[in-house]
């Protein structure tokens, strides 16, 4: 997929996104955000274009991106894969959940399947703690994640 | 006559299937060209039976449930739109024990109406505060407010008049209400399920906070774990601005409010209130110290009154109905009702509203039917992440901000994890203390550094190395984190460590397995 090569018109697009995000009040988490929609990660090559149109130093811009979870330096696999680590998921299971979403995958949370096809992540509470464990594929939310639901989370995440 | 039937859009209803539901209802009316709309409402918190299926009859709503896609047949076949019986029919919605027994005040529509009706909406009731609070003085807005006896609901149960009366009487040209919708607790979902399932409920709550305080500007800060609360609150606001409920002059008063919805990134600390103000103004979610308080320099600096989603969401039913009606229930310095959310190895998992002082005990025996298991309750959680463990013998306490804390625990914003006889409650004190070592914002050495040194040393006892020194050591660094630490992150972190530890010490023995074995 084309995101995963350095784009020449990063540069544009950042600015355009910028352009239009920055009348807001306080507008760096919603241009960061915009970003990582657009791009899948937030490339470095947008810091000084955000710094600059922002008023901003470009240490101050990447403090702020590595301060928050979400927001990814490196492309992601084609699928992100978040299972809940909190505790009412790990009162119904949500460890063992976990470790066979690993050996499923073979890799470990913050890492990507050699493929590229899926990034395992954690994540903590999702608010379906009534109907734990849960997860979420690429945005979308799953309930009382058992052995056979995960496979196939997996199986349709793999392709 | 067209029937109504209603399929929850509640992210909990989806996580499980509603969405499958809703698409096999309408293929499977349009087949059969039954006069039917399916309304996608919030959920009415019985999460065990989601997707919850409701339809319209003449002597009122019959639920169905679970539902699965692949019974949407079948319950036409049996006459669903008449509330026909079936293997799934669980009678009236209104006569389920787990829904009549509670007393809904905040969440009173929730599950009930369209979300995003705001005719439906008026007509159960919506706006009557709102248009009470435009015909009163600001200073009589708070004192309704104080005089309700309404805490704050995010966890440290401030009383929420008088943060207004400090932003009322706090000189400014602009003031700010920031709805603090980060619901970052474990076992917590009721924020999620107000901005779901009733949304104008929250702008009408922030709205009559801005004519109280002087406030022109609301800012709702939620988490991005939240996507169908987001959406449903952008398109809330959307409506709400067209019908002028919001903008430049509140349902024709005058007086301007607008607000907007910002997502978090990720980091729990953002739910800290001053967290969150930095990250609002697009800075790293570092935590303030106080003073200078959020009502005096909040927001860029601005006046700002920074309220929990149910905090902001029990105003309106306070504007419309009195005082007085909201202080007669609850106990104690307890006023009004609590949505508690039942969560984890429970039975009857989901959300309870009810005055304060129900045992915990009787909420999680009775109300939430014991454990999802089957097995013995060992312990539960109340209060999220840095909410205390509490063993059976603790069952009697009185839900109540005070009696928790006389009992070294906290309410926090009502969440409870229920946790059955296989949990090893080292392992849970470990889990205390590295989700502190992820999530710390970093700004003080016992949280940053305590948090992780408690990790290795939680892992030495479980390794059998020098048990009672690493106990004697893990205590002591909890006083540290507790007296040292700047925010509640790592100053209430050793309540579920220390009352792990305390309550279930035989967890903190563990067998010296492998010497034994040679
Ligand atoms: C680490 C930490 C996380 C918090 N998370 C939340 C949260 O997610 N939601 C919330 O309303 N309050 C949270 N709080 C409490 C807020 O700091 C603050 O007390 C609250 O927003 C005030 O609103 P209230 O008076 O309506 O409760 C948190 C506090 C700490 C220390
Ligand atoms: S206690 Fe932890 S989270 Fe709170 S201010 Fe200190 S370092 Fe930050
Ligand atoms: S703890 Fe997993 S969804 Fe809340
Ligand atoms: S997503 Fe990594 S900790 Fe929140």
């Amino acid at each position: 997929m084309n995101i995963h090569q350095p784009r020449a018109d990063i540069a544009d697009t950042t600015l355009a996104i910028v352009e239009a995000l920055k009348g807001l009040e306080g507008p760096l988490l919603p241009i960061l955000h915009e970003l990582q929609e657009e791009f899948g990660y937030v490339p470095q090559e947008c810091l000084p274009v955000i710094a600059r149109e922002l008023n901003l130093s470009r240490a101050e811009v990447y403090g702020v991106m590595t301060f928050y979870h979400d927001f990814r330096e490196h492309p992601a696999g084609r699928h992100v894969l978040k299972l809940c680590r909190a505790e009412a998921c790990q009162s119904m299971g949500g460890d063992q959940l976990a470790e066979r979403a690993k050996r499923l995958l073979g890799i470990d949370f913050h890492q990507t399947t050699p493929d590229g096809a899926v990034t395992l992540e954690p994540v903590y509470c999702l608010g379906l703690c009534s109907c734990a464990p849960s997860a979420m594929l690429d945005g979308e939310v799953h309930a009382r994640v058992d052995a056979t639901e995960l496979e196939a989370l997996v199986q349709e995440a793999r392709r | 006559m067209t029937v109504k039937i209603y399929i929850p859009r509640d992210a909990a209803a989806i996580a499980l299937g509603a969405e499958k539901v809703a698409k096999a209802m309408a293929e499977a009316i349009g087949a059969r060209g039954l006069d039917v709309v399916i309304v996608r409402n919030g959920s009415r918190g019985m999460h065990w039976l989601e997707p919850l299926v409701e339809v319209e009859t003449a002597e009122g709503r019959v639920a169905y449930g679970p539902v699965k896609a692949r019974d949407v047949t079948s319950l036409l076949d049996a006459g669903l739109l008449e509330g026909g019986d079936h293997a799934l029919c669980l009678g009236k919605t209104e006569e389920i024990p787990f829904l009549k027994q509670q007393t809904r005040l905040t969440f009173a529509r929730c599950g009930i109406i369209d979300p995003l009706s705001l005719d439906d909406y008026q007509a159960h009731g919506g706006l009557t505060g709102l248009r009470h609070a435009i015909a009163m003085a600001p200073e009589a807005i708070v004192a309704q407010v104080t005089e309700s006896g309404l805490r704050g609901r995010g966890g440290a149960g401030f009383p929420t008049g008088i943060k207004w009366k400090t932003v009322l009487e706090a000189a400014g040209e602009r003031k700010y209400i920031v709805c603090n919708a980060d619901e970052g607790d474990s076992g917590t979902f009721a924020d999620r399920m107000i901005m779901e399932g009733d949304p104008f409920v929250l702008i009408e709550g922030m709205a009559i906070a801005g004519i109280a305080t002087g406030a022109t500007k609301g800012f709702i800060y939620t988490r991005s774990e939240y996507p169908h609360a987001i959406a449903a609150m952008a398109e809330a606001i959307e409506i709400a601005r067209k019908a002028g409920v919001l903008g430049p002059s509140v349902l024709g008063s005058g007086r301007a409010f607008d607000m907007e919805v910002r997502e978090g990134a990720g980091a729990y600390v953002c739910g800290e209130e001053t967290a969150l103000l930095n990250s609002l103004e697009g800075k790293r979610g570092i935590v303030r110290a106080k003073p200078p308080l959020p009502a005096h320099k909040g927001l860029f600096d601005c006046p700002t009154v920074i309220n929990n989603v149910i905090s902001l969401a029990s105003v309106p039913i306070i504007m419309d109905k009195g005082a007085a009606f909201y202080r007669d229930f609850g106990m104690g310095r307890s006023r009004g009702t609590i949505p508690i959310q039942i969560a984890g190895n429970v039975k009857h998992a989901g959300l309870y509203e009810t005055a304060f002082g129900l045992a915990l005990g009787e909420i999680i025996d009775h109300i939430g039917g014991g454990t999802a298991s089957g097995r013995p309750v060992k312990a539960v959680q109340v209060g999220g992440p840095l909410g205390a463990y509490f063993p059976r013998a603790l069952f009697d306490t009185p839900f109540d901000y005070e009696a928790f804390a006389a009992r070294d625990g906290l309410i926090g914003h009502a969440g409870i994890v229920v946790f059955d006889d296989t949990v090893d409650m080292l392992h849970q004190a470990r889990f205390a203390m590295e989700f502190c070592a992820v999530e710390s914002c970093g700004k003080c050495t016992p949280c940053r550094i305590g948090s992780t040194r408690g990790v290795e040393v939680a892992d030495k006892i479980a390794a059998g190395i020098e048990p009672e020194k690493n106990r004697e050591l893990l205590a002591d660094l909890c006083n540290t984190m507790k007296f040292g630490s700047l925010c509640a992150l790592g100053g209430f972190t050793p309540y579920p460590v220390m009352s792990a530890m305390t309550h279930f010490p035989d967890d903190f023995k563990p067998v010296p397995v492998v010497e034994a074995a040679e």
